[in-house]
């Protein structure tokens, strides 16, 4: 397999991978606050966080687009204040998958929080635990599977993340080219057997990433 | 020890408790029938509620005062709990749930050495066991103990002997006994058995629809009838 392939394989995973880490403390925060809090605008956030999962992922796109672009008002911001450009480069493809795959991740997390019993809290508190004692050793090792299952979903979208990328960072081979991007350029030009190589690449990374959660869950589960 | 319930509201589904007690006695007894606001008030009491309106003095410190905007956390009141189920922490070992909340470095009556809270509750034998393999009655031991060993200055038993068979209750009840006398640590002891008030308590509040109905010893409250064993008295 040539040096390209490769290339695009790593990059497709550091990108899920990063993606995931990226959103895993806010988006754990997020769901700690919808499971066990009351705000205001609660029902309001609840539906912005939920709205990549329903609306086009192109059309998803095409909102970052403008908001992070050069003359968009966050992309503006950044560019002047950090020097980051974000579309159009690997910051756009992170970007974008990173929203896409935060709504898996806070939901799935969301519930694993609420299936935590509060008794096992308020007892924890009794016993002189502050909150953040309680969330470190209560609630987060219960929560524990249903969170590891959320961040397992939140990188399988990221690895297979398609239309908001495109519309982000554009099929730039060396830079944001991804393996769904990558297979669909490729059939676009006909190169069917490289198209498959890449197709066979995508089949294995999402085997061993089921394959492995599966097992560390079945092994957790009997710990 | 005194602990000043003072004027203290909760909203509830059907109704409002409200509560004015000074409770002072050894064991003191909560009984009223279901859903009469017992658990709601030793949630009160344990600062895991916020009340809507009154005060709740431990001694001199003030817990809750809603017009001084005052509430201590629970962490800091050093109060323990021991609910229902008892509510071991299924992903810690027994070991390790006595320990949650032992300070070694604080101060502490010199009785309540883990040691001595572990042989005055029998639960040596089950350190390196795993929660989910604990009888009933064993769970509730560890519970207890886990509760003494963070040293509370009052300890809130809700209902501790009501999920078990009534063989198994003769069986604990002697623990709780021990409790009492070995550890001198006030309780507050929420139940609807007249039996258990009868045999452990020295006072008893009785709560009606979020009311104080009655408020006496458990003698003067309770009397030894046919059907059931005992009955309140008129």
């Amino acid at each position: 397999m040539s040096s390209e392939l490769w290339q695009i394989t790593w990059f497709t995973v550091a990108v899920a991978a990063g993606s995931t880490a990226l959103i895993l403390p806010g988006g754990l925060a997020l769901a700690w606050l919808l499971a066990r809090r009351d705000w205001p605008g609660k029902s309001i956030v609840e539906t912005l966080v939920a709205l990549p999962l329903v609306i086009p992922p192109v059309a998803t796109g095409l909102l970052l687009l403008k908001l992070f672009g050069r003359r968009g008002p966050v992309g503006e911001f950044l560019e002047n204040t950090f020097g980051w450009q974000i579309v159009f480069n690997w910051r756009g493809v992170v970007l974008a998958t990173a929203i896409m795959s935060f709504p898996l991740l806070v939901r799935t997390a969301r519930v694993a929080f609420e299936s935590v019993n509060p008794r096992f809290e308020y007892v924890a508190r009794s016993l002189g635990a502050g909150p953040s004692r309680v969330f470190a050793t209560i609630t987060l090792p219960l929560a524990f599977r249903g969170i590891v299952a959320g961040i397992a979903l939140a990188f399988a979208r990221a690895l297979g993340e398609f239309g908001a990328t495109i519309m982000v960072a554009g099929y730039i081979p060396g830079e944001t080219a991804t393996l769904s991007l990558s297979i669909y350029h490729l059939v676009q030009l006909g190169r069917d057997t490289e198209a498959f190589a890449l197709l066979g690449l995508s089949l294995t990374i999402a085997f061993a990433a089921v394959w492995l959660g599966e097992r560390f869950l079945r092994k957790n589960a009997r710990a | 020890m005194k602990l000043t319930l003072h004027a203290l509201q909760l909203p509830l589904a059907h109704y409002t408790l409200s509560i004015d007690a000074v409770i002072q006695a050894r064991v003191t007894a909560i009984f009223g029938p279901s859903g009469s606001g017992k658990t709601s008030l030793i949630e009160l009491i344990a600062g895991l509620r916020r009340p809507r309106a009154g005060r709740i003095v431990f001694d001199e410190e003030i817990l809750v005062d809603t017009e001084l905007r005052t509430c201590v956390p629970p962490q800091r009141r050093a109060i323990g709990y021991v609910p229902q189920d008892g509510a071991l922490f299924p992903h810690l070992s027994v070991r390790r749930n006595l320990l949650y909340g032992f300070q070694p470095d604080l101060p502490r009556p010199a009785g309540l050495s883990f040691e001595h809270v572990a042989e005055v509750l029998e639960i040596s034998p089950l350190l390196s066991r795993n929660i989910a393999t604990l009888s009933g009655g064993e769970k509730q031991r560890v519970a207890l103990g886990r509760a003494l060993l963070a040293a509370p200055r009052l300890l809130l038993l809700d209902e501790p002997l009501a999920s078990l068979d009534a063989a198994l209750k003769e069986r604990l009840l002697p623990y709780l006994l021990r409790v009492r006398d070995e550890f001198a640590i006030p309780m507050i002891y929420v139940t609807h058995s007249p039996d258990e008030i009868l045999s452990l308590c020295d006072d008893a509040l009785i709560l009606r629809q979020g009311q104080l109905e009655k408020r006496g010893s458990p003698s003067e409250l309770f009397e030894i009838s046919e059907t059931p064993r005992y009955r309140l008295k008129d």
